[in-house]
């Protein structure tokens, strides 16, 4: 299983049917999805000079969505052309994500798969996405090295999670876990969070350069997610960028 | 699928939209029952409309504004004041001066004859389909609608812009909240001896208010509302007998008045539907709002549906979302809900309010009005609220493309 840790895996196949429902159990990451994909987009879009206006702009770009869950980054990525294969460790998580892929005529190449094993079978893609992942896996160091073996040199891969502060704890603990129930007790464990500046350290070491840092801020008025150039201090996104081969430490 | 969005009803509202999500480069299939040439006729038929900064901000990012800047009026004060027929117009009362905001004229007179052909030319991009939506089923995938000639689309959306009595509301399921005012507003075009300096009038009469809105030209439209049976009356009126009871309350100020197109009349009734979504479904214009027009502002909250809508669909097209996704649809509804609500409350709040003859109300009327007319900040906020640009926006209606 690599670095995914099976009690992690357990807690989301729990509830992996009703990842697709807006107002369901995974409501804060449909939420949080828009702002998400217009950060990844014009990461990617930028990086590979495609234009965003025009239909099917990432036609020939293949992507890796690791910790795909329910396929809700991995559809609109196909949808915009890609190429995508969509990984997460859990057989349920992927047995949904096909069939509602399939129902609406996405051709998505879902695997039931760890980033470590895509790693050593010599895969390798434009773009590496692991969004809300990397608080999730017990080695985050071992996990980036895989990321980073995964993206072919020139090609980013784009990373988002909680960082660990007071007011991470307050909101995405405290906040969201507790009192408004957003997510089950026990998602995220506030020890294992990183921040920024820990996450692009593991990341240079696995011959990622981080090039870009941006926040992602919530307005609980206008249950509204933005993307912020400052705020940091709760989630937040990196891109980092395939150094080449020569310039990259190997782990 | 054969689109990405099937429109339902190709009046200006449908039609804009067309040619936002077209230029978007979104496809797009627009279904209208009236054959276009029909719809895009030379001749003046007396309509015409009151577009706000917003409204000409959205057709000037559509690069249509060039098109109509020359046959606009454009609008460089609001007046508005009380008054009964007894008593000619009433003294002066409130006044919005456009100088009090920074945008330029508060907004333009546009005629119907002009503003329709400059949007049927922009749909070159559009597959237009003479005909109507009869049915649609909503689907995983698409939205599948069934024409009247039994063809099939298919589509990531469906957009009911098919008026107050919206079969694609009603098939989706989506009631609607309204009443009758047991009024009509009758429309004209006045030809007048004197120029309006580009000057509205909004006198509110206790039978209802009447609006003067200047067009090119010593021109302008009249927007007159009186209860429904004396309308009916006075739509059976030969042309003399109707300017004979118009004098009076039109007032002298513009010099003799003159019939300068056809006559129309409209029953008044607030209509909202209940919702603005449904599945893979979302409304726009009179199919999901249609208020009383007593602020002139039916098309352009109509097209506020159009920027929020194209703008929706645009960025969801972009981030490779389904477009006809529930979330990505309510955003359509969360962006224009609180708007068209604060809209059909105050126009209808101000019509019941002024459309009244009881000496207490009339008092309070010019002491409110008054009060509008000594306080700056207020005032600007009453122009900007008038003129569309309050609030947060979608890119269009601040003239920029999403």
């Amino acid at each position: 299983m690599g670095t995914v840790d099976a009690a992690e895996v357990g807690k989301f196949s729990a509830i992996a049917e009703t990842w697709w429902d807006p107002d369901g159990p995974f409501r804060p990451l449909h939420a949080l999805n828009p702002c998400r994909l217009d950060y990844v987009t014009r990461q990617i879009a930028a990086q590979s000079g495609r234009d965003l206006s025009v239909p099917r702009p990432f036609d020939g770009l293949r992507i890796l969505d690791i910790g795909c869950g329910g396929g809700l980054i991995s559809e609109p990525m196909a949808r915009l052309g890609a190429e995508v294969v969509g990984a997460d460790a859990s057989e349920e998580n992927i047995a949904v994500a096909r069939v509602h892929a399939a129902e609406r005529g996405l051709a998505i190449d879902y695997r039931a798969t760890t980033a470590e094993a895509l790693a050593e079978s010599g895969a390798r893609f434009d773009a590496v996405l692991a969004l809300e992942i990397v608080e999730h896996v017990s080695d985050p160091a071992g996990f980036l090295r895989a990321c980073g073996t995964l993206v072919e040199p020139g090609g980013l891969a784009l990373l988002s999670t909680l960082n660990r502060t007071a007011k991470s704890f307050a909101l995405a603990i405290v906040g969201a876990e507790w009192v408004l129930g957003w997510l089950p007790r026990g998602t995220h464990d506030w020890n294992r969070l990183l921040t920024p500046g820990e996450l692009s350290g593991l990341c240079t070491a696995a011959g990622l350069a981080p090039v870009d840092r941006t926040g992602m801020t919530y307005a609980p008025l206008a249950d509204r997610w933005s993307l912020s150039e400052n705020d940091l201090s709760v989630n937040y996104l990196l891109t980092a960028e395939r150094m080449n081969e020569d310039a990259a430490q190997t782990g | 699928m054969n689109h990405d969005v099937i429109i339902a009803g190709g009046g200006l509202v449908g039609s804009s939209l067309a040619v936002a999500l077209s230029q978007a480069g979104l496809s797009v299939a627009l279904v209208d029952p009236v054959p276009q040439r029909t719809r895009s006729g030379d001749g003046f038929d007396g309509r015409s409309y009151a577009l706000s900064v917003a409204s000409r901000n959205l057709l000037r990012a559509l690069g249509l504004w060039v098109e109509l800047a020359e046959s606009a009026q454009p609008i460089l004060d609001i007046r508005i004041s009380d008054g009964r027929v007894t008593d000619g117009p009433s003294p002066l009362t409130l006044a919005f001066d456009h100088a009090e905001i920074e945008e330029g004229p508060m907004g333009h007179m546009v005629e119907d004859r002009h503003l329709r052909p400059v949007l049927l030319n922009a749909l070159d991009r559009v597959t237009v389909i003479e005909g109507s939506v009869t049915d649609h089923l909503a689907g995983p995938a698409a939205v599948e609608a069934t024409l009247n000639d039994g063809r099939l689309l298919s589509a990531a959306v469906l957009i009911g812009s098919d008026g107050r009595h919206s079969g694609v509301a009603a098939r989706a399921g989506i009631r609607r909240t309204g009443w009758d005012y047991g009024q009509n507003a009758l429309v004209a075009a006045i030809a007048h001896q004197r120029p309006h300096e580009g000057v509205a009038h909004q006198f509110f009469m206790p039978e209802g208010p009447l609006a003067i809105l200047p067009l090119k030209g010593n021109r302008s439209s009249i927007v007159w509302t009186e209860r429904r049976d004396r309308a009916e009356t006075l739509t059976a009126m030969p042309d003399d007998d109707y300017l004979d009871v118009l004098r009076p309350r039109f007032g002298d100020f513009l010099g003799d008045i003159a019939l300068a197109g056809a006559r129309h009349t409209f029953p008044l009734a607030l209509s909202i539907a209940n919702s603005f979504v449904g599945p893979r479904v979302a409304l726009v214009g009179d199919a999901a709002h249609a208020v009383h027009p007593i602020a002139g502002q039916g098309l352009n909250a109509g097209l506020k549906d159009v920027a929020s809508i194209a703008e929706v669909l645009v960025l969801a097209r972009r981030r490779g979302e389904d477009p006809g996704r529930s979330d990505v649809l309510a955003r359509h509804e969360r962006w224009r809900r609180f708007d068209v609500t604060a809209l059909a409350l105050a126009t209808d709040g101000a019509n019941r309010l002024f459309s009244n003859d009881n000496g207490l109300l009339r008092i309070a009327r010019d002491l409110g009005l008054a009060a509008v007319q000594r306080l700056p900040a207020l005032r600007r906020g009453f122009i900007r609220e008038a003129a569309g640009l309050s609030g947060d926006r979608p890119a269009l209606l601040r003239g920029r493309k999403p």
